[in-house]
């Protein structure tokens, strides 16, 4: 495990030195008189393009300069700069904060931001320039999610060095947050990964000993999934070599949140790692609403609008098992709850559906 | 049946029971302009000898009259220059005497003013009028008067005679009128003020009921010319003008006559307009009969070929003491003026003068603050019938990135031999097309000189913000990259500020 405890740390290190670059190219340019420049990826839509072999988007070629020279980009550049900093602090002092917190931070150093979304802004562009997710700078959103299951993990954040805890060790399950994602993994009896879109259902699977039954680690990903349980969940399927099965209602939102930990978002084009290309979704699918008799409800017109978006979109291409079931959802136009299992009573689900999936899966690879 | 009765009646008279058209309408407006006309007879006396004016005035409370109204003893002096004494009687005591029928350019238009505010004084306190006056030879002449209203003539009182040991020079008028002064005050004082600013060569004391002292003293002692006496010019003349010029002529042919009489008539354009008019040359003026002389003044407006009238005869204040004036009352940030060139209006000449004036005193009231004078006399009243006010309303201002709550003043002041009031009362000038263009342009011209002016300011402010933005955002990038960069030296950024002041302005 020792292999796997240097990763954090090496993170970090790679962390700490790409901003210090950052930095020493700003300081040399000042020094020698000259108005420091930036380069760095295009954001604009015209450059993110789909990447059939990385499975994800990417950034294009197109390239941005921002000048302190110009008047316009000297205020950005020097947010710019001032992220860096303080995302600096925070990594080697280990410290975590939250956009919120960075909004408020720039204060101090009279760098008042506009408002949330500028300040959100220039954390996105301290992440284009380093190619590195806010969360490696300890910058983490608001939003959390939970993890479930027999896993080992030893804390690296202050105060918890050295300290380990069994993630089944409380039954709600165990927040994905800053400790956590920082956390080296120890050691784990389960052999796969089950991401879930719901709580309820999560503490069903929880209740009903899946973790057990199944030897899984389960997430709930509380609807559309936070980036650093999207990092998670890669760092689960790579370091631990275990495969992630996702679980959504059925519909199109279930659909694509479930893609979305696939093949990540547009938005985080210019992050590598925050997917992962190899998980499976593994319900509920149209296909399982037919052939379950499940109780549905109609499909509405912002679903079957976003159903024919998703069926142009690129990361639907690549596995003919969306488009089959896009067509499907569009022809019997009904969708499902996960939650409308239940009609076969509480633990049909866990019993008859899920080991039915998973060997399903299995099978398919 | 009754037998219509008719009656002559004076001048005197006449405008006694008809006060009204000269201003004296109530008791707040008619103290003020009993001030007024006053004061413009000791300006324009001082001004026709290039005399800085020296104007003195004392108003003091006498005694109540009535619930809302007071007697107040008003009291002028002025150092211009001086009535010689056979004529003090007729020009204080007499409705229509004068030496403003001339034609030159004057603040009075009429010479009944300052006798109608004698007359206004009389007939509300029944006091006779004190008049005090020196050319500055050895004697100063004090009378005693009162009007004899029904025959339009000065009744003597009292005359004395004084040595004039320091060769004074004047005129000190002192009577007694009803008023409201209380309701008046801010348009006095307003008048003062803006006397001041078109009249800047003047030192103005105005001392009122309470014993409050205004002063506004004199920015220059440099004065324009004074106006010269000219002939009126054809396309000015009536018929009663015509007949009037008929009874005192010497010359007994017509083309004589016209050369005689005229502005810019001379052999040869007196012969082509008799050609014109098919009168004879050799006919005898005292000749002429009714229609004859009613025709000629129709032909007089139709021929075309007169020269326009020379501006000689007026006194424009010129750019460079209205300037003075602005400066003196408003101090504004920056003011541009601007003289139009001499221009007519119905064979009367005139011109011009325009000043703009932005910041410093000028009150940000949302609207354009706008002074207007005529022959240097301040329009306090019925602005919004004015034609400089609907010039000024009518202009697109946002052509001149000028708009109304700029802390913008406007002065125009229009001279003329004769200004073209709507009323006698001196308030407002009527729109005459040619009066509309003069002033159109002049507004345009100190217009565009504001607008490169605002423009500049512009240029400035944004170039002081550009620069405040990079010496705010320098040194905190050295700061940041410096932790960034863990270096014990902040990295010099002097010479980059510096680059930025120099060059800064080509970069957008």
């Amino acid at each position: 495990m020792a292999q796997k405890k240097d990763k954090v740390a090496e993170r970090k290190n790679a962390v700490v030195s790409c901003l210090k670059q950052f930095g020493t190219e700003i300081y040399n340019q000042l020094d020698q008189g000259v108005f420091p420049t930036i380069n760095m990826p295009s954001r604009s839509t015209e450059n993110i393009t789909y990447d059939p072999a990385l499975r994800q988007y990417i950034l294009g070629e197109r390239v941005v300069t921002r000048s302190a020279r110009n008047i316009r980009h000297i205020r950005p550049f020097t947010q710019l700069a001032w992220a860096a900093m303080f995302g600096n602090e925070l990594t080697t002092q280990r410290k975590t904060s939250t956009l919120r917190d960075v909004y408020y931070s720039a204060q101090a150093y009279e760098m008042t931001f506009n408002d949330q979304q500028e300040s959100n802004n220039i954390i996105t562009d301290l992440e284009t320039l380093t190619g590195f997710a806010r969360e490696d700078f300890h910058i983490f959103p608001e939003e959390r999610s939970a993890i479930f299951g027999d896993l080992d993990i030893g804390y690296t954040v202050p105060g918890y060095e050295g300290k380990s805890l069994n993630l089944t060790s409380h039954p709600d399950g165990v927040l994905i947050g800053p400790a956590l994602t920082t956390s080296d993994f120890l050691g784990t009896k389960a052999d796969k990964v089950i991401a879930i879109e719901k709580g309820a259902l999560f503490t069903r699977f929880i209740e009903e000993n899946v973790h057990n039954k199944h030897k899984s680690l389960l997430i709930s990903c509380g609807g559309q999934a936070p980036r650093q349980t999207r990092s998670f969940i890669r760092r689960l399927h790579d370091e631990l070599e275990l495969p992630v099965y996702i679980l959504t209602d059925g519909d199109p939102w279930g659909m694509h949140i479930a893609q979305v930990i696939i093949s990540g978002s547009a938005n985080a084009a210019h992050l590598r790692e925050l997917n992962t290309p190899d998980a499976v979704w593994s319900g509920v699918w149209a296909s399982d609403i037919v052939e379950y008799k499940l109780p549905t409800d109609p499909l509405d017109e912002v679903d079957i609008k976003r159903l024919y978006e998703l069926q142009r979109d690129p990361r639907y291409q690549n596995d003919p098992l969306w488009q089959r079931e896009i067509k499907l959802f569009l022809k019997i136009k009904r969708k499902a709850e996960q939650e409308a299992f239940s009609r076969y009573g509480l633990t049909y689900i866990v019993d008859e559906y899920l080991p039915t999936k998973l060997e399903g899966a299995k099978g398919k690879k | 049946m009754a037998q219509a009765t008719f009656e002559e009646i004076s001048a005197s008279d006449f405008f006694y029971r008809n006060r009204d058209i000269a201003g004296l309408t109530n008791p707040s407006r008619s103290i003020f302009v009993a001030i007024r006309e006053v004061v413009e007879n000791s300006l324009d006396a001082a001004e026709s000898q290039k005399i800085p004016p020296n104007i003195y005035v004392r108003l003091s409370f006498e005694s109540e009259a009535t619930k809302a109204t007071q007697i107040y003893k008003l009291h002028v002096a002025d150092n211009g220059s001086g009535i010689p004494p056979k004529f003090i009687p007729s020009a204080f005591g007499q409705v229509l005497y004068g030496s403003k029928y001339k034609l030159k350019q004057a603040r009075g238009t009429f010479g009944l003013g300052g006798k109608m505010a004698v007359l206004y004084g009389q007939i509300t306190t029944h006091q006779p009028v004190f008049v005090t006056s020196s050319t500055g030879q050895e004697k100063i002449y004090s009378f005693k008067l009162m009007i004899d209203i029904q025959r339009n003539r000065p009744i003597i009182l009292d005359r004395k005679v004084l040595i004039n040991k320091d060769r004074w020079q004047g005129t000190i008028i002192e009577f007694t009128l009803e008023g409201d002064y209380l309701r008046a005050m801010p348009k006095i004082i307003e008048y003062f003020k803006q006397t001041a600013m078109v009249n800047p060569y003047a030192n103005i004391t105005f001392v009122d009921p309470k014993g409050r002292l205004y002063k506004f003293v004199r920015a220059t002692t440099v004065m324009p010319d004074p106006p010269k006496e000219t002939m009126p010019h054809p396309y000015g003349v009536d018929v009663e003008l015509l007949q009037r010029l008929i009874q005192i002529t010497e010359f007994n042919n017509m083309s004589s006559f016209l050369r005689g009489h005229f502005h810019r008539v001379g052999e040869i354009t007196a012969q082509k307009f008799l050609d014109f008019a098919g009168i004879s040359p050799k006919k005898n003026p005292k000749k002429l009969a009714h229609e004859e002389i009613v025709r000629l003044m129709q032909n007089l407006k139709k021929f075309k070929e007169f020269l326009p009238p020379d501006a000689n005869c007026l006194s424009p204040l010129g750019e460079e003491l209205l300037k003075a004036g602005v400066v003196k009352e408003l101090n504004p940030e920056y003011l541009v003026v601007h003289q139009r060139k001499p221009s007519t209006y119905a064979g009367h000449p005139f011109i011009v003068e325009m000043a703009m004036a932005y910041g410093g005193n000028v009150p940000k009231s949302g609207t354009f603050v706008i002074y207007r004078f005529a022959n240097k006399i301040p329009l306090l009243y019925d602005e919004a019938s004015d034609v400089s006010y609907r010039v000024i309303s009518a202009m697109n201002w946002r052509r001149y990135k000028v708009h109304p709550e700029m802390p913008i003043a406007i002065v125009v002041h229009i001279c003329s031999t004769k200004v073209p009031y709507k009323t006698v009362g001196k308030e407002f000038i009527s729109d005459r097309p040619e009066i509309r263009r003069e002033v159109a342009n002049a507004l345009r011209e100190v217009a565009r000189q504001i607008q490169h002016f605002l423009a500049r300011q512009e240029h400035v402010h944004m170039e002081k913000k550009r620069l405040g933005i990079f010496n705010k955002f320098l040194p905190k990038i050295a700061e940041f990259s410096t932790i960034l960069a863990r270096q014990e030296r902040k990295p010099n950024i002097e010479k980059l500020l510096k680059s930025v002041q120099k060059y800064g302005s080509e970069e957008r």
